[in-house]
């Protein structure tokens, strides 16, 4: 063999070895691959179950809570303003701690720090309210996560779990939610796994439910013991979907069956 | 008080059909579910949803267990006189909740 022809082999091998990621112009929100009776529930705020979510929220907003007696809306007023872009950009890096937040646990500090209150349990109905409630009033809003110098050994971190196979099933994400995406799992349809709509109402749990929830579901059904709410693992995971989403609408409150 | 949710028009003509939806916040736990220690978890619907334009009862609904979540419901009626649209969902233990809606007819 030719030392060209060991070039291109080694070239090729090293192209099949690579990861599949989906490019950018062929990712595509859950939404599109909803039934047309899930989509207008989503589209329409007055039969979308989550409303009654985010009316919760807006009221906590304005209550006041802990020994500080202060409301969210003491300090960041209007959430229609002060919270617009919030969610699209969260996790985000926390320069108090040096560590990166998701939104849930960045209400928590909040609400530790500034109200003086016990945090809100993860995935009580009140967090899924505040933030379904900060949530929406990014909607629409392209997902945009800090990718810095700061940020990138969080997003490397994340990406290593996204690629790590886990469990009993030995899988990893990448092996569904980019190999076989658009294919289905017994009756159901694979999607891309682009956390675009979060907190969501989910048909099958009755309810609203967080990232941390969906990721926990698929975490026990690959047989791996699910990583701990809030957990660094969790949160660098968080990242790097939202970094994975960047660009896309965000649809907070989604429906999803 | 659980939390509803309620869209009608606030303006009609008269004799215009209307569409009105309703959304109340409600587990509607079937009773048919099990713990993991096998006890049965009490059934806790809403059993009826009534809706009465000025007084007079244009709409009602008796809730089965079967039906999901955070029932939606959603109806028409013609709208015939300026009122108010009385909303009532009533359930197990004691369940209770109420809405009003005022509409004007010209």
């Amino acid at each position: 063999m030719s030392v060209r022809a060991i070039r291109l082999f080694l070239l090729l091998a090293l192209a099949c070895g690579a990861r599949a990621e989906i490019p950018l112009a062929e990712r595509r929100s859950g939404y599109l691959d909803m039934g047309r009776e899930t989509r207008a529930m989503q589209d329409d705020d007055a039969v979308n179950p989550a409303t009654l979510w985010v009316l919760d929220g807006e009221a906590l907003w304005a209550r006041k809570a802990g020994a500080a007696a202060r409301s969210c809306a003491d300090c960041h007023r209007d959430a229609r303003d002060s919270m617009q872009g919030v969610a699209a950009r969260h996790p985000a890096f926390d320069a108090a701690t040096g560590k990166i937040a998701n939104l849930e646990s960045r209400i928590n500090r909040c609400r530790v720090e500034r109200q003086q209150a016990p945090p809100l349990a993860y995935e009580s109905r009140e967090l899924l309210a505040l933030t379904a409630y900060v949530g929406l009033q990014s909607r629409g809003m392209p997902i945009q996560v800090e990718s810095s110098e700061r940020t990138r050994p969080f997003l490397e971190a994340g990406r290593a779990t996204y690629f790590r196979r886990q469990g009993q099933l030995n899988l990893a994400c990448t092996q569904c939610h980019d190999e076989r995406a658009g294919r289905r799992l017994a009756g159901n349809l694979i999607p891309q796994g682009h956390p675009t709509g979060y907190p969501i109402y989910r048909l099958e749990w009755q309810g609203m439910g967080s990232l941390y929830r969906r990721i926990r579901n698929c975490m026990i059904a690959v047989r791996a013991e699910p990583y701990a709410p809030a957990s660094p693992e969790i949160v660098e995971l968080e990242m790097f979907l939202k970094r994975r989403a960047r660009g896309m609408p965000l649809e907070t409150p989604a429906v999803r069956p | 008080m659980a939390r509803v949710v309620v869209n009608a028009p606030k303006q009609a003509k008269r004799g215009e059909i209307v569409e009105i939806r309703t959304l109340a916040g409600h587990n509607m736990e079937t009773g048919f579910r099990r713990t993991q220690l096998g006890e049965l978890v009490p059934r806790d619907i809403i059993t009826r949803f009534t809706c009465s334009y000025n007084g007079v009862e244009v709409f009602s609904a008796d809730l089965h267990p079967a039906i999901a979540a955070n029932p939606l419901i959603a109806f028409s009626t013609v709208a015939s006189e300026s009122g108010t649209l009385e909303f009532r969902w009533t359930g197990d233990n004691g369940f209770s909740a109420t809405h009003t809606a005022s509409i004007t007819v010209d």
